[in-house]
């Protein structure tokens, strides 16, 4: 990209913008071949980076587990069965800690969000440039190669969380039950009158908390994501001019592997850490789901 | 940067991974940790089960051991105790036969002495009988002198 004498702010905006497939201006379905087109698609168009990332990785981690799975062995485990059982020890311990419930969803629920929202976050210490201008020379225009830099699929997969959420508060409490710690926590009252004036009260600030568990999980993590994809973004764009030999570019250019190194390291981090803080609300969302309290 | 229905995409494409995951992965691994957990602790309580075993077999072997040495002390002390009664039994018929011997040989030497004298009678008479005939000078008829003879030698 680089080589090509596009500006800093093409660049970025380059770099910011997937691969949507949907209806052009002109009636027919395509690919969008700039960020106007794009969002000119409206809500029924898809981003096939996404959408195609997340999906590859998701069958490569499934692919891989259930292939262990299949094999799995109850004597001496061989490297691959040892890793997976680490894994899922690990998860099984944190839904333990976290989970009082029961449910036998909830744990493999947490395995797929930690291992596939990793994965995902993973994409993110690949070179950034590596794999666009692989698409460009296939001829795509665009390619995001971080899903999770993506709100669509953060949001997906929080309203996933949070229609599970919903569902099993009903299940469990009963819809009066469920409508009841809406509308009468966290103020209540032994009079009638006050109890409902409280309602509405109630309701408000319930609902703004019920809101806010898919809204803040999802924004978080791609709040995280984007803001590193945004800084390897910037840092590849300082030795950007690089292809120009020059003594002054060189140097640039060492300055940008030695701080885009340093913060892919901190990155892998900030990558588990995110995936990890996902699986974890959302095994307590859950639990908060199957409580039934007050 | 748009929300579209990439939205509706990924939360599918996750539900069907979760279902996935649920089904096929979940489950089989932590069948074979539990089993192994299990395995495991049906050796462990094997292996404390064989020490128990060991610590009552080493208990029994020491009592058996116990036992027969007692029993054998029995036995020699037993033994001792028969050792000397036939002994004791030994020197009883052996003092009895030496008696026996002693009282046969006794009585054969008396036999040999009443024989022995009965000779020397017979000599005796025999030689009186002779001395008499000299001083007659005549022989003397045995038969005729039978019942003078055995007063003669009934006298000696």
């Amino acid at each position: 990209m680089a080589s090509e004498s596009i500006t800093s702010t093409e660049y970025i905006k380059h770099h910011l913008q997937n691969l949507t497939f949907g209806k052009l201006p002109d009636g027919t379905l395509g690919l969008a071949q700039d960020p106007e087109q794009a969002k000119a698609m409206g809500f029924w168009a898809i981003n096939l980076d996404t959408l195609g990332v997340a999906f590859l990785l998701g069958v490569l981690f499934l692919y891989f587990f259930s292939r262990v799975a299949k094999n799995a062995t109850i004597n001496v485990p061989g490297g691959s069965q040892n890793f997976v059982e680490w894994i899922i020890e690990f998860i099984d311990t944190s839904v333990r800690g976290s989970f009082s419930g029961r449910n036998k969803m909830v744990a493999p629920l947490a395995l797929t969000i930690f291992i596939w929202i990793f994965l995902m976050n993973l994409m993110d210490l690949v070179p950034i440039d590596y794999l666009p201008v692989v698409a460009h020379a296939l001829g795509l225009p665009f390619l995001k190669v971080v899903p999770t830099t993506d709100p669509n699929a953060t949001f997906g997969m929080s309203i996933a969380i949070f229609i599970l959420v919903i569902y099993y508060s009903i299940k469990i409490k009963g819809v009066s039950g469920f409508a009841g710690e809406l509308a009468l926590q966290p103020f209540s009252s032994n009079n009638p009158v006050i109890k409902t004036v409280f309602i509405p009260i109630n309701l408000l600030l319930e609902g703004v908390n019920l809101i806010a568990k898919p809204l803040s999980l999802s924004l978080r993590l791609f709040g995280n994501m984007y803001a590193g994809e945004m800084i390897f973004i910037l840092l590849a764009l300082m030795g950007g001019a690089w292809a120009v030999a020059s003594v002054g570019n060189s140097v640039l250019f060492g300055t940008q592997v030695l701080l885009s190194l340093g913060w892919a390291i901190f990155h892998i981090l900030i990558i588990t850490l995110q995936a990890f803080i996902f699986m974890t609300l959302t095994i307590v969302y859950l639990d908060m789901a199957h409580q039934e309290h007050h | 940067m748009n929300i579209n229905a990439t939205l509706l995409g990924q939360t599918i494409m996750f539900i069907l991974f979760v279902w996935f995951c649920m089904k096929f992965v979940w489950p089989p691994i932590m069948q074979s940790l539990s089993d192994r957990k299990k395995q495991i602790a049906d050796g462990l309580a094997a292996g404390e089960r064989g020490k128990q075993e060991l610590e009552l077999a080493s208990k029994h072997a020491a009592e058996k051991l116990r036992e027969a040495k007692q029993r054998a002390a029995e036995i020699i002390t037993q033994a001792e105790k028969r050792s000397s009664q036939v002994v004791e039994e030994a020197k009883e018929i052996a003092k009895e036969e030496g008696n026996r011997i002693l009282v046969g040989a006794k009585a054969e030497v008396e036999q040999e002495v009443f024989r022995a004298r009965e000779m020397l009678r017979q000599h005796v008479a025999d030689l009186a009988v002779a001395g008499a005939a000299k001083i007659l000078h005549r022989e003397v008829n045995a038969k005729t002198h039978a019942d003078l003879l055995a007063t003669i030698k009934a006298e000696l």
